[in-house]
């Protein structure tokens, strides 16, 4: 329980409660970019390197812009103030609290093992080499998967002005 | 409290919150970004999870993490692409709005 | 066993068979009807002439015997029976049933139902040659009730006319009523003897171990068992022979046509009960008794004997009184044959079955003749019935008048030419040898002068004087109705045709020459009876004396009606009988019987009556409101079930689908068709899950 843990630990959470709890979308999206940071920051610190790289290149650097895309896209300004939970919040909130307790429960339950604190390493020869050798068959299905979803997002996100305009 | 059960307690803790953003909010965007939120405690398992695991010198808790954030990438964009194709449909992207499937 | 014995069912079983066929065949087929009776009828009187010669020469009683039921190791028996007895009845039977068949097809001419008097006559016929055959008395019994039930639709034959059904229904109840006196006496005997053969190789009811078993046993104090048993069988005689106080139903019956009066109610059907008397003799005689144990037995074994010969004697006197004031030609000689049917009882009590059955043989064939004659007037006078519209017939119907003067002079017992005179003779000289009491005696004797009196009236009335029949077709309340009245015109009366007359002239010439076979002087007919040689007894001086009483008591009553009613015939038709001018009041008793009918009618059936409207009251609202109580009952079982269908069960399977529907209604409010609702219910599952699996983990 290193203070640096509990600095990222506090940022990761703030930024994810004000990312959940921010009224404007575009304050969310930026609360969540921060959420994302401190993820990056954990996965550093805890010696995952490519992880904590591929982590803010990706979510940061992708996800995140993509949803203040879409945010500007679909929100209009003229839009009436409306509520931002849902009806039944509560019952949401309750489930989450539960899932919540039941897991720390779980996780409280364990036998405390003393962990080797060594530190890892590996390289990023390592996870090439893994990535070509061990695991080369999801790696083409995550790429086939990304080719699926990016000709899909496209075609599914296209703006059909040539059907309306008949 | 062990750290990993310190990391496990956040991701978990990070995980409800994304739940229950994912459960309230009524944007359907913050709804998408509660489920990303919800992977990425996934991933914070994992990674863990390898780092207090027996055998760190494995890829595989890397190799994991990896992989899902590139699905999770995958399946924000698509998210995303059909939330404006429903937001083209209903001029709105207000969840408790989009019941027209009820039973 | 000899081969007529073996066949003797034969005779019975052609008429019936005749019968039979008769029945099936349709209205119209006369000749074949009438062809089929008289030929079977023909053939028995044939074979009964072979059952005759060979009871000539064989003595005793032949039988034939086989079984009819089995229950375990007992079995019923029934059989046929060849003895002196039967073979006398056989042959007086079938020749007197042929002649009148031949009679009847000339007088049911002109009758539309002509195939079925035929063929209740054969049915009739086959039943009482089953009663003479029979050897035993279930069998005996069976066909004393065929014999019934055609005497019935005999009488009935002209069943349109109410007074005619009405007729018939009486003679079957009142037999009836005899009948289940000898119904229960049977039943007795078979207790006692446990067989009802009458002749079965010294094991049968009439013989020695039978008897033996019997005698000694009293049934209430004063009468013994045997003596019970003989007086029910005596009953079911008293019931069909007419005797007093049973005897309502023989008047009534000549409602009937007159060939049936002829046969049934003259010579055969009546004469059934003194057969039965005769056949289960053994059992009322008390010196058959003796002779079988050999010790005295005590008076009460008398008493059947008794009964039979004061009933006898009473009917006797009572029928020679009412066949006086008469105006019907053939209720004169109905009553006439209730006072006969005493005259043979009687007989058959004080001289034994021999006495009796010879009587029984000669009145046959002259009261068939009686009949049969009293028929021919009535066809020849159209119809007419009433002596008192009839008048001079001798010169229009000179073969009738003199059959007929011959059967009346039969009847009278003139003396020593005619058999009326030689059996009535013998019964006289039994009763006057009477042991008991001479009673009986004087009481025929008077009967006799009656019975001379009264026929000599009919005759004067119907055969002399002047005509008096109406110009204008007869108008007589008593006319049958089926009688030719349309076909013969009205006036002048003619003779019958030859088809009716021969019978006559026949059954005349058996009623003269019978006689000669049982005179004092040449006993055959006893002795073959009796099975014993008689000794002729000429010198006799009770039998002289008897003799010569009853030709005077006939030649007197002859005289008194000539007086009477012949020196000044009657020559209209409204003139008053001498007698009613005489003693009115008693005539009117005398004419309408004693008025016994009338007393009938107010007690017993005026009982029957009450009975009938009690048992009415008891069906209708007792039985009647069980039923409804039941059927209330049911209905209330009924509406509980549909009370119980409706809102028990109906409730619960309306419950049940309304829990369903309201569980899958609730179900349905689930799918609000938000998502994030079912992501709610995906969050507490998981939590359900993870705390399932890790819950035993965890201890």
């Amino acid at each position: 329980m290193t203070l640096t843990f509990l600095i990222i630990a506090f940022l990761i959470v703030a930024g994810t409660a004000a990312a959940m709890g921010f009224r404007n979308p575009i304050h969310c999206v930026l609360a969540l970019t921060v959420s994302f940071a401190g993820i990056a920051a954990l996965y550093l610190e805890l010696g995952a390197q490519f992880v904590g790289f591929t982590q803010i290149m990706v979510y940061v650097g992708a996800v995140a812009i993509l949803a203040v895309f879409a945010i500007m896209m679909t929100h209009r300004p003229g839009d009436p103030e409306t509520r931002i939970f849902s009806r039944n919040a509560f019952v949401g909130v309750f489930t989450a609290a539960a899932v919540f307790a039941v897991i720390g429960w779980a996780i409280l339950k364990q036998p405390a093992t003393s962990a080797a604190t060594q530190p890892a390493s590996v390289s990023v020869q390592q996870i090439g080499a893994s990535l070509m050798h061990d695991y080369v068959l999801p790696l083409e299905i995550v790429g086939l998967l990304l080719t699926a979803a990016l000709i899909g997002a496209v075609v599914i996100a296209m703006d059909r002005k040539e059907d309306n305009a008949k | 409290m062990t750290p990993l059960q310190a990391c496990l307690l956040l991701s978990a803790l990070l995980f409800a919150i994304g739940l229950a953003g994912a459960l309230t909010r009524r944007n359907a965007i913050l709804v998408l970004i509660g489920i990303e939120l919800m992977l990425n405690a996934a991933n914070i398992n994992f990674i863990a999870f390898w780092h207090y695991g027996p055998q760190p010198s494995q890829t595989t808790g890397i190799m994991f993490a990896i992989f899902s954030i590139g699905v999770a990438a995958a399946e924000a964009a698509v998210g995303l692409a059909i939330i404006l194709a429903a937001y083209r449909h209903s001029r709105t992207t207000d969840l408790d709005k989009m019941n027209s499937l009820k039973g | 066993m000899t081969w007529i014995v073996r066949n003797l069912w034969l005779i019975p079983a052609l008429p019936m068979l005749a019968a039979g066929i008769s029945a099936l065949l349709p209205q119209r087929s006369r000749r074949p009807a009438a062809g089929l009776a008289i030929s079977s009828m023909g053939i028995s009187f044939l074979l009964a002439l072979c059952a005759f010669a060979n009871a000539l020469h064989t003595p005793g009683h032949q039988f034939f015997n086989f079984n009819w039921l089995q229950f375990g190791d007992q079995s019923l028996q029934l059989g046929w029976l060849l003895d002196p007895l039967t073979a006398v009845m056989l042959v007086m039977v079938t020749f007197v049933g042929l002649l009148i068949f031949i009679y009847s097809t000339g007088y049911m001419e002109h009758d539309e139902n002509f195939t079925r008097f035929f063929c209740f006559l054969g049915l009739f016929a086959g039943g009482m040659l089953g009663v003479v055959i029979a050897n035993s008395l279930l069998l005996l019994f069976m066909c004393w009730e065929i014999v019934g039930l055609t005497s019935y639709l005999l009488i009935g034959f002209w069943y349109q006319t109410p007074s005619a059904a009405a007729a018939a229904k009486k003679a079957f109840i009142t037999t009836r009523i005899g009948d289940l006196g000898f119904l229960i006496g049977m039943v007795w005997l078979y207790a006692q003897t446990h067989t009802l053969l009458f002749y079965n190789n010294g094991g049968g009811s009439l013989e020695q171990m039978g008897i033996v078993s019997i005698v000694g046993q009293t049934a209430i104090p004063g009468i013994s068992v045997l003596a019970a048993i003989g007086i029910l069988i005596f009953c079911g005689a008293a019931g069909k022979s007419g005797q007093v106080p049973l005897h309502v139903w023989l008047p009534d019956a000549m409602e009937g046509p007159t060939p049936v009066s002829a046969l049934i109610h003259a010579a055969t059907m009546v004469a059934a009960g003194v057969f039965l008397m005769a056949r289960v003799y053994p059992l009322i005689n008390y010196r058959v008794i003796e002779d079988y144990i050999g010790i005295g037995t005590p008076p009460a074994v008398y008493t059947p004997l008794q009964v039979v010969t004061w009933v006898g004697a009473i009917t006797a006197l009572f029928g020679a009184t009412v066949a006086v004031a008469q105006w019907d030609i053939k209720r004169i000689l109905a009553y006439s044959t209730v006072s006969q049917l005493g005259y043979m009882m009687l007989g058959l009590g004080v001289g034994g079955p021999a006495v009796g059955m010879f009587h029984l043989i000669t009145h046959a064939f002259f009261k068939a003749l009686l009949f049969l004659g009293a028929g021919s007037v009535i066809h020849g006078c159209s119809g007419e019935q009433d002596i008192r519209r009839m008048g001079g017939l001798r010169k229009y119907m000179p073969i009738t008048f003199a059959t007929y003067g011959i059967g009346m002079l039969a009847l009278s017992g003139f003396p020593l030419v005619v058999s009326g005179f030689w059996s009535k003779d013998a019964i006289l000289h039994a009763a006057h040898n009477w042991s008991v009491s001479q009673a009986p005696f004087y009481m025929a004797t008077l009967g006799a002068l009656l019975t001379a009196f009264y026929m000599t009236r009919q005759v004067c009335y119907v055969f002399f004087g002047s005509l008096r029949l109406p110009s204008h077709g007869p108008v007589s309340h008593d006319e049958p109705h089926s009688e030719d009245t349309r076909h013969h015109g009205a006036g002048h009366p003619h003779e019958s045709p030859a088809v009716m007359t021969a019978p006559l002239a026949i059954l005349a010439f058996f009623a003269i020459t019978l006689g000669f076979l049982g005179t004092p002087a040449w006993p055959w007919f006893q002795s073959f009876l009796e099975g014993r040689a008689i000794e002729p007894t000429t010198h006799e001086p009770g039998l002289a004396a008897v003799m010569v009483t009853s030709s005077i008591i006939a030649l007197l009553g002859i005289a008194l009606g000539w007086l009477l009613y012949g020196r000044r015939p009657v020559t209209t038709c409204d003139a008053i009988d001498v007698l009613d001018r005489a003693q009115p009041q008693t005539f009117r008793f005398l004419h309408n019987a004693y008025y016994i009918d009338a007393l009938y009618a107010a007690t017993f059936i005026r009982l029957t009556r009450w009975l009938a409207h009690l048992s009415n009251f008891f069906d209708r609202f007792i039985f009647n409101g069980v039923v409804q109580l039941v059927s209330f009952g049911v209905l209330a079982l009924a509406w509980l079930d549909s009370f119980f269908d409706n809102y028990i069960v109906n409730f619960g399977f309306d419950t049940g689908w309304r829990s369903i529907s309201l569980s899958g209604r609730a179900l349905a409010a689930l799918q609000n068709g938000r998502a994030q609702a079912y992501l709610r219910y995906i969050g507490l599952a998981l939590v359900a899950l993870v705390i399932f699996l890790l819950w035993g983990v965890a201890r």
